[in-house]
């Protein structure tokens, strides 16, 4: 590949492996949690978000980051006060954000190219103030998982225990909720909104099949998160297929291959019923 | 003898249901205590209240010489070990029993700071106390039930307790998984001078070291007496008998 071209790829290759890299993070906690939901209902905030954006004229990142926050601070309280599983209270956010998303829609006049950008997302067309953002997200996430890996994993492993060992796993929970929704809009315009839901469970799924131990999960994830970016980036710039497909379809092969090859599909040496 | 737990007027209810009616209960600091009663009783919802898992609707809670409040809660549950009545777990979780037992941990070394390498000596400790250190490796998903349950009395007893809170421990074990966990139990007890609450719906559940018993049915403390002055069998099959209120 000639020089400038390769120069010219510099950018969508940090955000590939910034995105990559978030997403995987952030998946762990929510396929852990057992909330796939939450990517989904996210990713839609974000959504509705950015095209309340457009049709206000504002920025749409700035409004779908508002939209993430608001429905991340929304999904805990809400499942805690009408005493409803995390997902339900997913669903009925989901069905909100949607129909915010529609209405705007609906209201915006001419073109809607830009709304629709959003859903697809282009990872080659990654400007500088994106990839900014996505690298802020990138920090804010491994900062947290760095000075509350132990909390995390209590969190993680069961909430009622971590509550009853002393630990704010509240707080805890919704800081993760909060983290996903920031990281979901920092890669909005380069994943897009429609495809970032599989980004965010399928890399950590795949690392799910494939070890006992959470650091390596993470790691896994991470690696995983990363290649089908990378993959979906570089088959794009080669035959101009749309780079958020092919990202969602490497990362459901590699689950496929991790399910396949997982070693937990085996019986355990030693462990009784 | 001071109180490690003194609850006053105690209501609980969850939607339109009351699980704890106007309880009061007073339990010595250094006392073995079975609380016993038939399903539904509110023996759990007790527990739930003395951990701080659940609000209350009216009345006072006072544990470890300090009134429970939602917000130091958080502090004193750090001092309170709590055994779970069954933790869900899948087997294919990416935690280890050791890891498992370290989350016991957490809450006294506090937020921003590692686990130190003493923190997972004391873990390992309690692993041999209760007979789990050939666990220390395997998922913590892949346990038998007994095994289960010897690993979060580990994690109960790594946070160095004063109160220890055992939410029906036994329940789906066989007689003789019963009789070791109630002998780990009992030599806890024993060791580091707890004051122990256990839960059940069986009074042969309860170790012998168990001196207090308080019978619980349809959300009201119905008898509390000592072990030995227990010796009215009708008292106790009454418990069972006629649940509904």
């Amino acid at each position: 590949m000639p020089l400038p071209e390769l120069a010219i790829l510099w950018r969508p290759f940090a955000a590939a492996v910034l995105g990559g890299l978030v997403c995987g993070i952030v998946g762990v906690w929510v396929v852990m949690m057992n909330i796939p939901f939450v990517g989904v209902a996210m990713s839609h905030a974000a959504f509705a978000g950015a095209v309340t954006g457009l049709l206000l004229g504002v920025s749409p990142l700035l409004t779908a980051a508002v939209f993430c926050l608001a429905a991340s601070l929304l999904i805990g309280p809400v499942a805690e006060h009408a005493d409803i599983e995390p997902s339900v209270s997913l669903g009925i956010i989901f069905s909100l954000v949607l129909g915010f998303a529609f209405l705007a829609i609906g209201l915006m006049r001419g073109p809607r190219a830009g709304a629709l950008n959003l859903i697809w997302g282009n990872i080659l067309l990654v400007s500088a103030r994106d990839l900014a953002l996505m690298a802020g997200a990138a920090a804010a996430v491994l900062l947290f998982l760095g000075l509350f890996y132990k909390e995390l994993q209590a969190v993680l492993y069961n909430r009622e225990i971590a509550r009853a060992v002393g630990i704010p796993e509240r707080a805890l929970f919704f800081a993760m909720l909060v983290l996903c929704g920031l990281s979901v809009t920092a890669n909005l315009g380069t994943i897009g909104g429609l495809l970032i839901f599989s980004l965010i469970v399928n890399p950590p799924s795949a690392a799910y099949q494939l070890t006992y131990r959470l650091k390596t999960m993470y790691l896994l994830s991470a690696l995983f998160g990363i290649l089908s970016c990378l993959v979906g980036l570089l088959v794009s710039w080669l035959t101009d297929a749309p780079a958020g497909a092919v990202i969602i379809i490497t990362s459901s092969a590699i689950f496929g291959l991790a399910m396949l090859f997982s070693p937990k599909r085996r019986p355990a040496d030693g462990v009784r019923g | 003898m001071t109180s490690a737990v003194s609850l006053r007027s105690v209501t609980v209810g969850y939607h339109e249901q009351v699980a704890l009616r106007d309880v009061s209960l007073e339990i010595g600091r250094g006392e073995f205590c079975g609380i016993i009663g038939p399903n539904g009783a509110g023996k759990s919802t007790l527990l739930a209240v003395i951990n701080g898992l659940t609000r209350t609707r009216s009345g006072t809670v006072n544990v470890l010489g300090e009134f429970a409040t939602r917000a130091n809660f958080g502090r004193l549950r750090r001092r309170i070990g709590y055994v779970a009545q069954q933790e869900r777990v899948d087997p294919r979780a990416p935690i280890s029993c050791l890891d498992a037992v370290l989350i016991g941990r957490c809450g006294r070394a506090g937020l921003l700071r590692r686990l130190a390498s003493a923190d997972r000596g004391r873990a390992l400790a309690m692993m041999e106390l209760t007979r789990t250190s050939h666990l220390s490796d395997r998922p913590v998903g892949r346990l038998s039930g007994g095994e289960a349950r010897k690993i979060a009395l580990a994690r109960a007893l790594v946070q160095e307790p004063e109160l220890l809170l055992l939410d029906e421990p036994t329940s789906n074990l066989d007689p003789r998984a019963v009789r070791e966990f109630d002998e780990l139990v009992a030599d806890a007890y024993r060791r580091f001078c707890l004051t122990v609450v256990m839960v059940t719906h069986l009074l042969d559940h309860l170790p012998q070291i168990a001196g207090r018993i308080v019978m619980v049915r349809n959300g009201r403390v119905t008898h509390s007496c000592d072990r030995a002055a227990l010796n009215d069998e009708r008292l106790v099959a009454q418990l069972f008998t006629d649940a509904a209120p």
